[in-house]
């Protein structure tokens, strides 16, 4: 890893002026052939990979109107060109969303358009070749899928659906990415992203069990594959272990105790993420997605609620229906699936929570919105419940809470900067610049409100901030769990 | 029957069959490939008719290009207006007799001519201006503002500079339409004006100017967000099939194909 510097956070934000080829270095650990075969991709670059790949294009362009519509109908307005947080931190030109998708779209104007076969100059269109896979490996590992360009077209061109089809191009012609790859496999064999098997998962459960019951005397379950509780939790694996994520998961559970709801995780299903989307691949996608409705089906649940996860509430919330629904074997009267968040904001409006603020006295806290949550999903019942409820569910934890700047949250916000399949130190560099516009719109509400807690509903936010926060000079324990405040707050009523 | 009568009467054929057979099939394309998941950006409307409301915000008020970027806003909005405009003022060479409403419109169909060369020469400077658009730009997309904006100014030459003989090509086209040919008068400024409209006929199906069909047909704006009350499925998600309540082993989904 070659040394970099922090960008510094000027007073206001700007546009960086193009710096063609700042992030030209920038590419992850490629996957080898032992954690390609699992996930159904060829070990190594595929003779003839050239013509592979551009009938993978056509094939994946056919199958998909998101992709037909959005490579034709890109005017070059250049609205997009300063919203990628990617180009805000780097000021390479390839890390504005046009010129990202151009990558590909020249590409599929060569082989696939009238314009491109006859006049490839005029329209900008290249042929198929190592430079220009090179190029592909390169900035389609510098996108983070946020969605935050599509939210700025006038054409709701979502690049995401184009950096995922060009990851998939790739693994289907043997260049896949380790980071991505690997976690896939691990899920696929052991069940989550982190290779925890069933008996350590139940030692950690323990673990917390005794934690718990240390500090507040009351006797808080972490039942695991317990057959006929109401609700499966599903939850991303960071939250058995890492810090602050940990936090959330007791928060989850207290709140579950304290409502009298029961509740299990699942050894065959302990993993909310779903790593498959990053690399646009659907069959990867559903087989992962698939372990959910099966262990909700072993176990007899009738609900299922995921954790604080954002790509997985994406997954969850938009594409599970579709993965591995019907969801006609769960209680009618809940969302299937619901979202933690929305199960402590109806506790809490229902008044079934006692929640003491000054167990959070110390706290002056910001919410930080996910990019999936905010872009590729919803909570509650109507459009904007994914911002409403978990600033309420904060609200009613602790006394001091600010926004940051309206054009850096809610549909706006701005990535982590380690979302997609780029929350690997191999991205590092791209990791810390990327999280330039997030950390100058915190920076001003650290002054100005004297904010200390940066609330999170993502696992990889939460890693992403952990790591990135020491950077632009603040603690790396600034970051926490949006029920991690619950947890603080809850107070347990003697039944 | 001139050569020349002869070649803009096919010319015009050509044009128009492109045009329409080329937009035909692109929306054909566009409505029969399947989007196999559900992708709306938030926050997105909860009904059909939010749906609607949504596209009609965004083709006529061009709302996100609003918040992205005003300038882009103002120069785009003001090109297309003035463009839509325009248009129907032409509608008078094309009707007979003319539609009282495109009679009213006439003036300001003057005033939009040059609104519309305004605006390409606001989007055109920034092209050269903002390095970032600058970088973004291929041959291609200066050559359609030239086409345009040398399409407004013939049109604008014709009626301040060099007039034609506007009632014979008002025959020429309500010939052409009845397919009953009438003489083109042969100004120079006229042959470039029409010659320049019928190449952006032809080029419109195989160019970015798809982005006209293309905006109603963009999942990400078309979608409802109603993911969790109906199990949507097109494409190769409708082989996902789960039979209910199977035990675990038989509870696979039956991938076909």
């Amino acid at each position: 890893m070659a040394a970099f510097e922090t960008p510094p956070l000027g007073e206001y934000p700007v546009t960086p002026p193009v710096r063609a080829g700042a992030m030209a270095h920038s590419k992850p650990y490629v996957a080898k052939a032992d954690l390609q075969k699992p996930l159904g991709f060829p070990g190594e670059l595929v003779p003839g990979w050239e013509k592979v790949a551009v009938t993978k294009l056509g094939e994946l362009v056919s199958q998909s109107r998101a992709l037909q519509v959005f490579l034709d109908s890109c005017v070059k307005c250049g609205a997009c060109t300063d919203k990628c947080h990617y180009y805000l931190g780097t000021g390479d030109p390839k890390n504005m969303p046009v010129a990202r998708q151009d990558l590909l779209r020249s590409v599929y104007r060569r082989y696939y358009t009238v314009a491109g076969k006859y006049f490839p100059k005029l329209v900008g269109a290249r042929d198929m070749t190592k430079e220009v896979l090179d190029d592909w490996y390169g900035y389609f590992h510098q996108c983070s899928q946020c969605l935050r360009c599509s939210v700025f077209c006038p054409y709701g061109i979502d690049t995401a659906e184009i950096s995922m089809a060009a990851r998939d191009i790739m693994d289907s012609v043997g260049l896949g990415q380790k980071y991505s790859n690997e976690i896939i496999g691990k899920v696929h064999k052991i069940g989550n992203n982190l290779g925890l098997p069933g008996p350590a998962l139940r030692d950690t459960l323990d673990g917390l069990e005794e934690d718990v019951k240390e500090a507040t005397g009351a006797d808080v379950k972490f039942p695991l594959d317990e057959k006929g509780a109401e609700v499966l939790l599903i939850t991303p694996s960071a939250d058995f272990f890492a810090e602050p994520h940990v936090d959330g998961l007791i928060g989850y559970a207290k709140v579950f105790h304290a409502a009298g709801i029961s509740w299990t995780l699942s050894s065959h299903a302990s993993e909310a993420a779903n790593f498959s989307l990053f690399i646009g691949n659907h069959d990867n996608l559903q087989k992962v997605a698939e372990r959910i409705r099966e262990a909700a089906l072993e176990l007899g649940a009738k609900r299922i609620v995921v954790g604080e996860c954002g790509h997985a509430w994406r997954v969850a919330y938009s594409f599970w229906n579709t993965l591995i629904g019907p969801f006609d074997f769960l209680d009618a009267r809940y969302p299937a699936p619901q979202h933690i968040c929305e199960v402590t904001y109806d506790l809490i409006r229902r008044g079934a929570l006692t929640l003491d603020k000054s167990a959070n006295a110390d706290k002056v806290v910001t919410f930080h919105d996910s990019c999936n949550v905010s872009r590729g999903s919803r909570m509650g019942d109507v459009p904007g419940g994914q911002f409403t409820i978990p600033r309420e569910i904060i609200r009613a934890c602790v006394d001091r809470f600010v926004d940051m700047a309206p054009e850096t949250i809610g549909e706006a916000t701005f990535c982590c900067g380690g979302g997609g399949g780029l929350l690997t130190d191999d991205l590092l560099e791209l990791r810390v610049k990327g999280a330039l516009p997030r950390m100058q719109a915190l920076q001003q509400v650290v002054e100005e409100h004297g904010v200390n807690y940066l609330a999170a509903i993502c696992a990889i936010c939460k890693s992403q901030f952990t790591k990135v926060l020491p950077y632009y000079k603040h603690p790396m324990d600034m970051i926490g769990s949006v029920h991690g405040l619950v947890s603080n707050a809850i107070v347990f009523n003697r039944r | 029957m001139s050569a020349l009568t002869v070649l803009y009467a096919a010319l015009f054929y050509a044009a128009a069959a492109i045009l329409l057979g080329g937009v035909a099939y692109k929306c054909w394309l566009y409505a029969r490939t399947p989007q196999p998941l559900k992708i709306p950006i938030p926050p997105a409307p909860t009904t059909r008719r939010g749906v609607v409301l949504r596209l009609l915000m965004e083709v006529m008020l061009f709302r996100s290009l609003f918040r992205s970027s005003k300038w882009t806003w103002l120069f785009g909005w003001m090109f297309h207006v003035a463009l839509l405009a325009v248009l129907a003022r032409h509608l008078r060479y094309f009707t007979e007799p003319v539609w009282g409403w495109v009679a009213l419109i006439q003036p300001f169909g003057i005033y939009a001519g040059f609104a519309m060369l305004a605006g390409l020469g606001g989007l055109w400077a920034r092209r050269f201006l903002v390095d970032r658009v600058r970088y973004i730009s291929s041959p291609s997309d200066h050559l359609m503002l030239a086409l345009l904006a040398a399409i407004a100014a013939s049109g604008l030459a014709m009626k301040y500079l060099a007039h034609t003989d506007i009632v014979a090509l008002k025959a020429f086209f309500l010939g052409l339409m009845a397919f009953d040919w009438q003489p083109l008068p042969a100004d120079p400024v006229l042959l470039v004006h029409l010659a320049l409209v019928a190449a952006l006929m032809i080029v419109f199906p195989v160019s970015k100017l798809l982005h006209a069909p293309g905006v109603f047909f963009s999942p990400s704006l078309n979608q409802v967000d109603d993911a969790r009350e109906r199990r949507h499925a097109a494409g190769w998600s409708t082989k996902i099939v789960h039979v209910n309540r199977a035990p675990i082993g038989r509870a696979g989904p039956a991938q076909g194909g």
